[in-house]
Protein backbone atom coordinates (compact mmCIF):
# COMPACT_ATOMS: atom_id res chain seq x y z
CA UNK A 1 0.00 0.00 0.00
CA UNK A 2 2.81 2.55 0.85
CA UNK A 3 5.94 1.85 -1.00
CA UNK A 4 8.77 4.26 -0.53
CA UNK A 5 12.06 3.93 -2.24
CA UNK A 6 15.44 5.16 -1.62
CA UNK A 7 13.70 8.71 -0.42
CA UNK A 8 15.92 11.78 0.23
CA UNK A 9 14.96 15.06 1.61
CA UNK A 10 17.32 18.02 1.63
CA UNK A 11 16.58 21.07 3.21
CA UNK A 12 19.29 23.66 1.86
CA UNK A 13 22.59 21.54 2.74
CA UNK A 14 20.95 19.53 5.91
CA UNK A 15 20.01 16.03 4.86
CA UNK A 16 16.92 15.52 6.99
CA UNK A 17 16.25 11.97 5.16
CA UNK A 18 18.56 9.92 3.63
CA UNK A 19 17.72 7.23 0.60
CA UNK A 20 14.43 5.67 3.28
CA UNK A 21 13.12 2.86 1.81
CA UNK A 22 10.07 0.83 3.56
CA UNK A 23 7.27 -0.79 2.73
CA UNK A 24 3.69 -0.97 4.55
CA UNK A 25 1.30 -3.73 3.39
CA UNK A 26 -2.68 -3.41 3.59
CA UNK A 27 -3.21 -5.31 6.97
CA UNK A 28 -0.01 -3.73 8.25
CA UNK A 29 0.87 -1.57 11.24
CA UNK A 30 4.12 -0.21 10.90
CA UNK A 31 5.73 2.23 13.84
CA UNK A 32 8.16 4.93 13.07
CA UNK A 33 10.35 5.58 16.25
CA UNK A 34 13.97 7.43 16.30
CA UNK A 35 14.80 10.22 18.54
CA UNK A 36 13.92 13.88 17.87
CA UNK A 37 15.09 15.27 14.71
CA UNK A 38 15.55 12.08 13.08
CA UNK A 39 13.11 12.85 10.03
CA UNK A 40 10.19 10.71 10.92
CA UNK A 41 8.01 14.12 10.27
CA UNK A 42 9.44 14.53 7.42
CA UNK A 43 9.37 11.04 5.52
CA UNK A 44 5.57 11.63 6.96
CA UNK A 45 5.09 14.68 5.10
CA UNK A 46 6.82 13.25 1.95
CA UNK A 47 4.15 10.67 1.70
CA UNK A 48 1.40 12.56 2.60
CA UNK A 49 2.28 14.92 -0.64
CA UNK A 50 2.75 17.81 1.88
CA UNK A 51 6.52 18.63 0.97
CA UNK A 52 8.18 17.97 -2.40
CA UNK A 53 10.60 15.10 -2.56
CA UNK A 54 14.51 15.57 -2.98
CA UNK A 55 15.12 12.01 -4.51
CA UNK A 56 13.51 8.53 -4.37
CA UNK A 57 9.82 7.21 -5.17
CA UNK A 58 6.87 7.08 -3.13
CA UNK A 59 3.69 4.65 -4.23
CA UNK A 60 0.05 5.13 -2.17
CA UNK A 61 -1.55 1.95 -3.28
CA UNK A 62 0.42 1.55 -7.12
CA UNK A 63 -0.38 5.53 -7.68
CA UNK A 64 3.04 7.96 -7.23
CA UNK A 65 2.66 10.98 -5.01
CA UNK A 66 4.90 12.27 -7.32
CA UNK A 67 3.37 12.05 -10.81
CA UNK A 68 0.10 11.82 -9.23
CA UNK A 69 -0.51 13.61 -6.36
CA UNK A 70 -4.12 14.05 -6.44
CA UNK A 71 -5.43 10.47 -6.69
CA UNK A 72 -2.48 9.38 -4.49
CA UNK A 73 -4.13 11.78 -1.64
CA UNK A 74 -7.76 10.93 -2.04
CA UNK A 75 -6.00 7.05 -0.86
CA UNK A 76 -5.37 8.85 2.80
CA UNK A 77 -5.75 10.12 5.65
CA UNK A 78 -3.15 11.99 7.67
CA UNK A 79 -3.13 13.44 11.28
CA UNK A 80 -0.34 16.01 11.25
CA UNK A 81 2.37 16.11 14.10
CA UNK A 82 1.13 19.30 15.56
CA UNK A 83 -2.62 18.21 14.47
CA UNK A 84 -3.41 21.92 12.88
CA UNK A 85 -7.14 23.10 12.88
CA UNK A 86 -9.31 25.91 12.07
CA UNK A 87 -9.60 27.97 15.28
CA UNK A 88 -12.94 29.74 13.93
CA UNK A 89 -14.59 26.72 13.18
CA UNK A 90 -16.89 24.53 15.46
CA UNK A 91 -15.64 20.57 15.61
CA UNK A 92 -18.75 19.64 13.87
CA UNK A 93 -18.71 22.29 10.99
CA UNK A 94 -14.27 21.80 10.65
CA UNK A 95 -15.17 17.92 10.17
CA UNK A 96 -17.88 18.65 7.51
CA UNK A 97 -15.59 20.82 6.11
CA UNK A 98 -12.93 18.01 5.73
CA UNK A 99 -15.80 15.50 4.36
CA UNK A 100 -16.97 18.08 1.65
CA UNK A 101 -13.14 18.45 0.70
CA UNK A 102 -13.10 14.63 0.51
CA UNK A 103 -15.56 14.92 -2.10
CA UNK A 104 -18.53 13.78 0.30
CA UNK A 105 -21.58 15.28 0.04
CA UNK A 106 -25.26 14.93 1.38
CA UNK A 107 -25.99 11.95 3.78
CA UNK A 108 -22.80 10.17 3.17
CA UNK A 109 -21.16 13.23 4.66
CA UNK A 110 -23.17 13.46 7.44
CA UNK A 111 -22.34 10.21 8.39
CA UNK A 112 -19.33 9.99 8.21
CA UNK A 113 -18.92 12.91 9.88
CA UNK A 114 -20.93 11.24 12.52
CA UNK A 115 -18.87 7.86 12.91
CA UNK A 116 -15.70 10.04 13.03
CA UNK A 117 -17.57 11.75 16.16
CA UNK A 118 -18.11 8.56 17.67
CA UNK A 119 -14.92 6.95 16.69
CA UNK A 120 -12.79 9.73 18.55
CA UNK A 121 -15.38 10.24 21.21
CA UNK A 122 -15.86 14.12 20.54
CA UNK A 123 -20.03 14.11 21.12
CA UNK A 124 -19.27 16.22 24.03
CA UNK A 125 -17.37 19.10 21.89
CA UNK A 126 -19.16 18.69 18.72
CA UNK A 127 -21.16 22.32 18.86
CA UNK A 128 -17.93 23.77 20.83
CA UNK A 129 -15.56 26.29 18.86
CA UNK A 130 -11.91 24.97 18.05
CA UNK A 131 -10.53 27.80 19.85
CA UNK A 132 -11.64 26.59 23.10
CA UNK A 133 -10.56 23.35 22.76
CA UNK A 134 -7.87 21.45 25.41
CA UNK A 135 -4.91 19.69 24.34
CA UNK A 136 -6.45 15.98 23.73
CA UNK A 137 -9.83 17.19 22.02
CA UNK A 138 -8.08 18.82 19.31
CA UNK A 139 -5.85 16.16 18.66
CA UNK A 140 -8.91 13.81 18.30
CA UNK A 141 -11.08 16.49 16.33
CA UNK A 142 -7.82 16.18 13.60
CA UNK A 143 -7.48 12.37 14.01
CA UNK A 144 -11.04 12.58 13.24
CA UNK A 145 -10.85 14.36 10.37
CA UNK A 146 -8.16 11.74 9.19
CA UNK A 147 -10.94 8.91 9.08
CA UNK A 148 -13.61 10.44 7.36
CA UNK A 149 -12.90 9.21 3.97
CA UNK A 150 -12.48 6.08 5.41
CA UNK A 151 -8.86 5.73 3.50
CA UNK A 152 -6.99 2.70 2.32
CA UNK A 153 -3.76 4.18 4.00
CA UNK A 154 -3.20 6.21 7.75
CA UNK A 155 -0.52 8.01 7.93
CA UNK A 156 -0.56 9.26 11.70
CA UNK A 157 2.31 11.58 13.31
CA UNK A 158 2.42 11.10 17.16
CA UNK A 159 -1.45 9.80 17.25
CA UNK A 160 -1.43 9.41 21.11
CA UNK A 161 0.53 12.74 21.35
CA UNK A 162 -0.87 14.80 24.11
CA UNK A 163 -4.13 12.54 25.36
CA UNK A 164 -5.14 11.02 28.56
CA UNK A 165 -4.39 7.25 29.15
CA UNK A 166 -7.50 6.71 29.07
CA UNK A 167 -7.50 8.20 25.32
CA UNK A 168 -4.35 7.11 24.70
CA UNK A 169 -5.93 3.22 25.21
CA UNK A 170 -8.80 3.71 23.14
CA UNK A 171 -6.67 5.30 20.56
CA UNK A 172 -4.31 2.20 20.47
CA UNK A 173 -7.43 0.17 20.09
CA UNK A 174 -8.58 2.11 17.31
CA UNK A 175 -5.22 1.83 15.18
CA UNK A 176 -5.23 -1.86 15.90
CA UNK A 177 -8.48 -2.69 14.51
CA UNK A 178 -8.24 0.04 11.78
CA UNK A 179 -4.75 -1.70 11.09
CA UNK A 180 -6.53 -4.56 9.89
CA UNK A 181 -8.28 -3.34 6.94
CA UNK A 182 -5.78 -0.42 5.92
CA UNK A 183 -1.89 0.28 5.97
CA UNK A 184 -0.78 2.32 8.65
CA UNK A 185 2.47 4.22 9.34
CA UNK A 186 2.68 5.75 12.60
CA UNK A 187 5.11 7.71 14.66
CA UNK A 188 5.54 7.40 18.86
CA UNK A 189 8.17 7.74 21.60
CA UNK A 190 6.37 5.90 23.41
CA UNK A 191 8.04 2.27 23.19
CA UNK A 192 5.89 0.00 24.80
CA UNK A 193 3.19 1.36 22.21
CA UNK A 194 5.40 -0.77 19.73
CA UNK A 195 4.22 -4.34 21.61
CA UNK A 196 0.54 -3.24 21.96
CA UNK A 197 -0.31 -1.74 18.61
CA UNK A 198 2.78 -2.17 15.47
CA UNK A 199 2.98 -5.65 13.88
CA UNK A 200 6.65 -4.11 12.36
CA UNK A 201 8.71 -1.39 13.36
CA UNK A 202 11.68 0.83 12.25
CA UNK A 203 13.95 3.01 14.00
CA UNK A 204 15.22 6.21 12.03
CA UNK A 205 17.68 8.11 13.09
CA UNK A 206 19.67 11.06 11.91
CA UNK A 207 17.36 10.32 8.61
CA UNK A 208 18.29 6.54 8.06
CA UNK A 209 16.52 3.17 9.37
CA UNK A 210 18.74 1.68 11.73
CA UNK A 211 16.75 -1.11 12.47
CA UNK A 212 13.52 -3.20 10.83
CA UNK A 213 11.68 -5.70 12.19
CA UNK A 214 8.59 -7.80 14.55
CA UNK A 215 8.33 -6.09 17.70
CA UNK A 216 9.48 -9.58 18.98
CA UNK A 217 12.37 -9.08 16.66
CA UNK A 218 13.63 -6.08 17.80
CA UNK A 219 13.39 -6.75 21.36
CA UNK A 220 15.46 -9.46 21.01
CA UNK A 221 17.75 -7.56 19.22
CA UNK A 222 18.08 -5.27 22.33
CA UNK A 223 18.66 -7.85 24.30
CA UNK A 224 14.84 -8.41 25.76
CA UNK A 225 14.34 -4.80 25.88
CA UNK A 226 12.76 -2.59 23.13
CA UNK A 227 14.11 0.42 25.22
CA UNK A 228 18.18 -0.96 25.18
CA UNK A 229 17.81 -1.45 21.66
CA UNK A 230 16.95 2.53 20.81
CA UNK A 231 19.47 3.29 23.18
CA UNK A 232 22.04 1.13 21.54
CA UNK A 233 21.05 2.13 17.83
CA UNK A 234 20.85 6.04 18.26
CA UNK A 235 23.12 7.40 20.85
CA UNK A 236 26.34 5.42 18.99
CA UNK A 237 25.23 7.43 15.43
CA UNK A 238 25.63 10.07 18.00
CA UNK A 239 29.11 9.22 19.45
CA UNK A 240 30.13 8.19 15.87
CA UNK A 241 29.54 11.25 14.03
CA UNK B 1 -15.63 22.11 -6.67
CA UNK B 2 -12.90 21.96 -3.76
CA UNK B 3 -12.90 25.89 -4.75
CA UNK B 4 -16.09 26.21 -4.00
CA UNK B 5 -15.98 24.60 -0.97
CA UNK B 6 -12.86 26.51 0.50
CA UNK B 7 -14.90 29.81 -0.82
CA UNK B 8 -18.20 29.06 1.71
CA UNK B 9 -15.38 28.32 4.46
CA UNK B 10 -13.63 31.56 4.49
CA UNK B 11 -16.27 33.42 3.83
CA UNK B 12 -18.28 32.02 6.82
CA UNK B 13 -15.10 32.40 8.81
CA UNK B 14 -15.49 36.05 7.55
CA UNK B 15 -19.40 36.47 9.41
CA UNK B 16 -18.42 34.23 12.22
CA UNK B 17 -16.12 36.69 13.63
CA UNK B 18 -16.23 40.57 13.74
CA UNK B 19 -14.07 40.53 10.41
CA UNK B 20 -16.90 41.41 7.83
CA UNK B 21 -19.15 43.37 9.97
CA UNK B 22 -15.95 45.64 10.89
CA UNK B 23 -14.88 46.37 7.07
CA UNK B 24 -18.78 46.82 6.18
CA UNK B 25 -19.06 49.45 9.12
CA UNK B 26 -15.65 51.25 8.36
CA UNK B 27 -15.79 51.41 4.82
CA UNK B 28 -19.50 52.72 5.17
CA UNK B 29 -18.60 55.35 7.45
CA UNK B 30 -15.22 56.25 6.18
CA UNK B 31 -16.58 56.81 2.37
CA UNK B 32 -19.53 58.01 3.27
CA UNK B 33 -18.32 60.42 5.46
CA UNK B 34 -15.21 61.91 3.54
CA UNK B 35 -17.75 62.29 0.70
CA UNK B 36 -19.84 64.93 3.26
CA UNK B 37 -17.01 66.68 4.76
CA UNK B 38 -13.48 66.82 2.93
CA UNK B 39 -14.74 65.16 -0.55
CA UNK B 40 -17.09 68.98 -0.30
CA UNK B 41 -20.26 66.74 -1.75
CA UNK B 42 -21.74 69.63 -1.32
CA UNK B 43 -19.89 72.13 -3.61
CA UNK B 44 -19.97 70.16 -6.75
CA UNK B 45 -23.42 71.18 -8.31
CA UNK B 46 -23.26 68.30 -10.82
CA UNK B 47 -24.39 65.61 -8.77
CA UNK B 48 -21.72 63.43 -9.90
CA UNK B 49 -19.71 61.19 -7.42
CA UNK B 50 -16.39 61.22 -8.77
CA UNK B 51 -14.70 64.02 -7.23
CA UNK B 52 -16.17 63.48 -3.96
CA UNK B 53 -17.02 60.01 -3.38
CA UNK B 54 -15.29 57.78 -5.52
CA UNK B 55 -11.74 59.69 -5.37
CA UNK B 56 -11.58 58.82 -1.70
CA UNK B 57 -11.50 54.75 -2.52
CA UNK B 58 -8.38 53.98 -3.20
CA UNK B 59 -7.27 55.70 -0.41
CA UNK B 60 -9.38 53.53 1.84
CA UNK B 61 -8.89 50.88 0.53
CA UNK B 62 -5.15 50.51 0.53
CA UNK B 63 -4.99 50.26 3.83
CA UNK B 64 -8.56 48.23 4.43
CA UNK B 65 -7.90 45.49 1.83
CA UNK B 66 -4.86 44.93 3.35
CA UNK B 67 -6.20 44.71 7.08
CA UNK B 68 -8.41 42.16 5.98
CA UNK B 69 -6.90 39.80 4.15
CA UNK B 70 -3.14 39.89 5.70
CA UNK B 71 -4.18 36.78 7.59
CA UNK B 72 -5.49 35.35 3.98
CA UNK B 73 -2.26 32.74 4.11
CA UNK B 74 -0.15 34.04 7.75
CA UNK B 75 -2.55 32.38 9.36
CA UNK B 76 -1.97 29.48 7.61
CA UNK B 77 1.22 28.82 7.91
CA UNK B 78 0.63 29.80 11.92
CA UNK B 79 -1.63 27.59 12.58
CA UNK B 80 -0.45 24.91 10.37
CA UNK B 81 -3.46 24.28 8.56
CA UNK B 82 -1.54 24.60 5.25
CA UNK B 83 -0.50 21.16 6.04
CA UNK B 84 -4.13 19.95 5.83
CA UNK B 85 -4.53 22.27 2.85
CA UNK B 86 -1.24 21.04 1.41
CA UNK B 87 -2.45 17.01 1.92
CA UNK B 88 -5.93 17.03 1.37
CA UNK B 89 -7.20 16.64 -2.48
CA UNK B 90 -7.01 19.99 -3.39
CA UNK B 91 -4.86 22.15 -5.82
CA UNK B 92 -3.01 25.00 -4.22
CA UNK B 93 -4.68 27.28 -7.18
CA UNK B 94 -8.29 26.24 -6.16
CA UNK B 95 -7.62 27.01 -2.48
CA UNK B 96 -6.30 30.29 -3.68
CA UNK B 97 -8.88 31.44 -5.93
CA UNK B 98 -11.67 30.26 -2.68
CA UNK B 99 -9.67 32.13 -0.12
CA UNK B 100 -9.74 35.57 -2.95
CA UNK B 101 -13.43 35.08 -4.22
CA UNK B 102 -14.86 35.04 -0.47
CA UNK B 103 -12.51 38.18 -0.09
CA UNK B 104 -13.68 39.82 -3.15
CA UNK B 105 -17.35 38.80 -1.57
CA UNK B 106 -16.68 40.85 1.65
CA UNK B 107 -15.77 43.90 -0.47
CA UNK B 108 -17.94 43.69 -2.89
CA UNK B 109 -21.28 43.74 -0.27
CA UNK B 110 -19.03 46.43 1.61
CA UNK B 111 -19.47 48.68 -1.66
CA UNK B 112 -22.72 48.03 -2.59
CA UNK B 113 -23.99 48.93 1.20
CA UNK B 114 -22.63 52.34 0.33
CA UNK B 115 -25.87 53.02 -1.71
CA UNK B 116 -27.39 55.72 0.28
CA UNK B 117 -24.95 57.96 -1.13
CA UNK B 118 -26.12 57.26 -4.94
CA UNK B 119 -29.40 57.53 -3.53
CA UNK B 120 -29.13 60.86 -2.21
CA UNK B 121 -27.30 61.94 -5.16
CA UNK B 122 -30.07 60.71 -7.35
CA UNK B 123 -32.59 62.56 -5.26
CA UNK B 124 -30.66 65.84 -5.72
CA UNK B 125 -30.42 65.49 -9.09
CA UNK B 126 -29.93 63.68 -11.87
CA UNK B 127 -26.64 61.64 -12.09
CA UNK B 128 -25.29 59.73 -14.58
CA UNK B 129 -26.17 56.88 -13.38
CA UNK B 130 -24.03 54.66 -15.54
CA UNK B 131 -20.94 56.41 -14.69
CA UNK B 132 -21.85 55.54 -11.00
CA UNK B 133 -22.08 51.91 -12.29
CA UNK B 134 -19.18 52.06 -13.97
CA UNK B 135 -17.28 54.26 -10.92
CA UNK B 136 -18.33 51.30 -8.70
CA UNK B 137 -16.74 48.79 -11.00
CA UNK B 138 -13.75 50.39 -10.80
CA UNK B 139 -13.68 50.57 -7.27
CA UNK B 140 -14.42 46.61 -7.30
CA UNK B 141 -11.08 46.45 -9.33
CA UNK B 142 -8.69 48.04 -7.37
CA UNK B 143 -9.99 46.85 -4.06
CA UNK B 144 -9.39 42.79 -5.92
CA UNK B 145 -5.76 44.25 -6.97
CA UNK B 146 -5.23 45.20 -3.52
CA UNK B 147 -6.34 41.89 -1.97
CA UNK B 148 -4.43 39.98 -4.50
CA UNK B 149 -1.09 41.94 -3.61
CA UNK B 150 -1.27 41.13 -0.11
CA UNK B 151 -2.60 37.68 -0.76
CA UNK B 152 1.07 37.29 -2.64
CA UNK B 153 2.47 39.15 0.19
CA UNK B 154 0.80 37.05 2.94
CA UNK B 155 2.24 33.78 1.42
CA UNK B 156 5.60 34.70 2.58
CA UNK B 157 5.09 35.27 5.90
CA UNK B 158 3.63 33.91 8.85
CA UNK B 159 3.65 37.67 10.75
CA UNK B 160 0.50 39.35 10.16
CA UNK B 161 2.18 42.37 11.28
CA UNK B 162 4.39 42.59 8.66
CA UNK B 163 2.12 41.05 6.11
CA UNK B 164 0.14 43.95 6.81
CA UNK B 165 2.72 46.45 6.90
CA UNK B 166 4.42 45.26 3.62
CA UNK B 167 1.18 44.75 1.42
CA UNK B 168 0.07 48.86 2.27
CA UNK B 169 3.24 49.55 1.64
CA UNK B 170 3.01 48.19 -1.54
CA UNK B 171 -1.00 49.65 -2.23
CA UNK B 172 0.18 52.85 -1.13
CA UNK B 173 2.61 53.24 -3.96
CA UNK B 174 0.27 51.94 -6.43
CA UNK B 175 -2.17 54.56 -5.46
CA UNK B 176 -0.02 57.80 -5.05
CA UNK B 177 1.95 57.17 -7.92
CA UNK B 178 -1.33 58.41 -10.39
CA UNK B 179 -2.51 60.38 -7.44
CA UNK B 180 -3.25 64.10 -9.16
CA UNK B 181 -1.32 66.34 -6.62
CA UNK B 182 1.86 64.05 -6.90
CA UNK B 183 1.65 63.87 -10.48
CA UNK B 184 1.09 68.01 -11.09
CA UNK B 185 4.25 68.51 -8.24
CA UNK B 186 6.37 65.64 -10.90
CA UNK B 187 5.26 67.39 -14.26
CA UNK B 188 7.17 70.41 -13.11
CA UNK B 189 10.47 68.31 -13.08
CA UNK B 190 10.14 65.41 -15.35
CA UNK B 191 9.50 65.00 -18.83
CA UNK B 192 5.77 64.12 -20.12
CA UNK B 193 6.83 60.85 -21.21
CA UNK B 194 7.63 59.77 -18.00
CA UNK B 195 5.73 61.17 -16.09
CA UNK B 196 2.36 59.82 -18.20
CA UNK B 197 4.19 56.62 -17.76
CA UNK B 198 4.33 56.73 -14.16
CA UNK B 199 0.52 57.30 -13.67
CA UNK B 200 -0.59 54.73 -15.90
CA UNK B 201 1.51 52.26 -13.88
CA UNK B 202 -0.70 53.64 -10.57
CA UNK B 203 -4.74 52.66 -10.02
CA UNK B 204 -5.96 55.79 -10.15
CA UNK B 205 -5.38 56.78 -13.54
CA UNK B 206 -6.90 53.80 -14.25
CA UNK B 207 -9.81 54.08 -12.12
CA UNK B 208 -10.57 57.79 -12.33
CA UNK B 209 -11.63 57.12 -15.79
CA UNK B 210 -14.04 54.16 -14.61
CA UNK B 211 -15.47 56.93 -12.04
CA UNK B 212 -16.43 59.14 -15.73
CA UNK B 213 -18.30 55.92 -17.13
CA UNK B 214 -15.27 55.28 -19.35
CA UNK B 215 -13.92 51.91 -18.40
CA UNK B 216 -10.82 50.88 -21.34
CA UNK B 217 -9.83 48.13 -22.44
CA UNK B 218 -6.18 48.92 -21.53
CA UNK B 219 -7.53 50.05 -17.67
CA UNK B 220 -9.43 45.76 -17.83
CA UNK B 221 -5.79 44.55 -19.33
CA UNK B 222 -4.20 46.22 -16.06
CA UNK B 223 -6.00 45.23 -13.34
CA UNK B 224 -7.15 41.87 -14.45
CA UNK B 225 -3.34 41.46 -15.14
CA UNK B 226 -2.16 42.59 -11.72
CA UNK B 227 -4.74 40.12 -10.28
CA UNK B 228 -3.70 37.43 -12.00
CA UNK B 229 0.17 37.98 -11.67
CA UNK B 230 -0.03 38.36 -7.82
CA UNK B 231 -2.29 35.15 -7.57
CA UNK B 232 0.18 33.01 -9.55
CA UNK B 233 2.96 34.40 -7.33
CA UNK B 234 1.10 33.61 -5.02
CA UNK B 235 1.00 30.18 -6.16
CA UNK B 236 4.55 30.22 -6.83
CA UNK B 237 5.69 31.20 -3.22
CA UNK B 238 3.63 28.39 -1.48
CA UNK B 239 5.00 25.68 -3.39
CA UNK B 240 8.65 27.29 -3.09
CA UNK B 241 7.74 27.21 0.60
CA UNK B 242 7.98 23.48 1.02
CA UNK B 243 10.81 22.81 -1.25
N1 LIG C 1 11.29 23.22 6.75
C1 LIG C 1 12.47 22.83 7.24
N2 LIG C 1 13.60 23.51 6.95
C2 LIG C 1 14.79 23.11 7.43
N3 LIG C 1 14.98 22.03 8.21
C3 LIG C 1 13.92 21.30 8.53
C4 LIG C 1 12.60 21.66 8.07
N4 LIG C 1 11.73 20.75 8.56
C5 LIG C 1 12.45 19.87 9.29
N5 LIG C 1 13.76 20.20 9.27
C6 LIG C 1 14.84 19.45 9.93
O1 LIG C 1 14.77 18.11 9.54
C7 LIG C 1 15.13 17.26 10.63
C8 LIG C 1 14.07 16.22 10.84
O2 LIG C 1 12.93 16.82 11.42
P1 LIG C 1 11.58 16.04 11.71
O3 LIG C 1 10.56 17.01 12.11
O4 LIG C 1 11.29 15.14 10.57
O5 LIG C 1 12.01 15.16 12.97
P2 LIG C 1 11.13 14.12 13.81
O6 LIG C 1 11.77 12.81 13.63
O7 LIG C 1 9.71 14.23 13.44
O8 LIG C 1 11.36 14.63 15.27
P3 LIG C 1 10.36 14.70 16.52
O9 LIG C 1 10.47 13.40 17.21
O10 LIG C 1 10.92 15.79 17.35
O11 LIG C 1 8.99 14.98 16.01
C9 LIG C 1 15.34 18.15 11.83
O12 LIG C 1 16.72 18.32 12.03
C10 LIG C 1 14.70 19.46 11.44
O13 LIG C 1 15.40 20.53 12.00
MG1 LIG D 1 8.01 14.68 14.36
Amino acid sequence: MIEVNSLTKRFGHKVAVDNLSFSVKKGEVLGFLGPNGAGKSTTMRMVTGFLPVTEGSIEIGGVSMIAKPMAAKKKIGYLPESAPLYNDMTVKGFLKFCASMRGLGGSSRKDAVEKAIETCFLQSVAHQSIETLSKGYRHRTCLAQSLLHDPEVLVLDEPTDGLDPNQKREVRKLIRNLGKEKAILFSTHILEEVHEVCTRAVIVDQGTIVADGTPEELTKQGGGSLYDLFHKVTTSEITAA
Amino acid sequence: MNTWTIFKRELSSYFSQPTAYAIIVIFSLLSIGLTFTFGRFWDYQDASLNGSFFWWHPLILMILAPAVSMRLWSDEHRSGTIELLGTLPVTMRSAILGKFFAAALVWLLALVLTFPVVNTVNWLGAPDNWAIFSGYLGSFLVCCTFLAITSLVSAFTRDQVVALIVSVSLCFLLTICGIDPVINELRRSWTKESVDLLASVGVYSHFQEATRGLIRFTSLIYFLGLITVCLIGTNLVLKSQRA
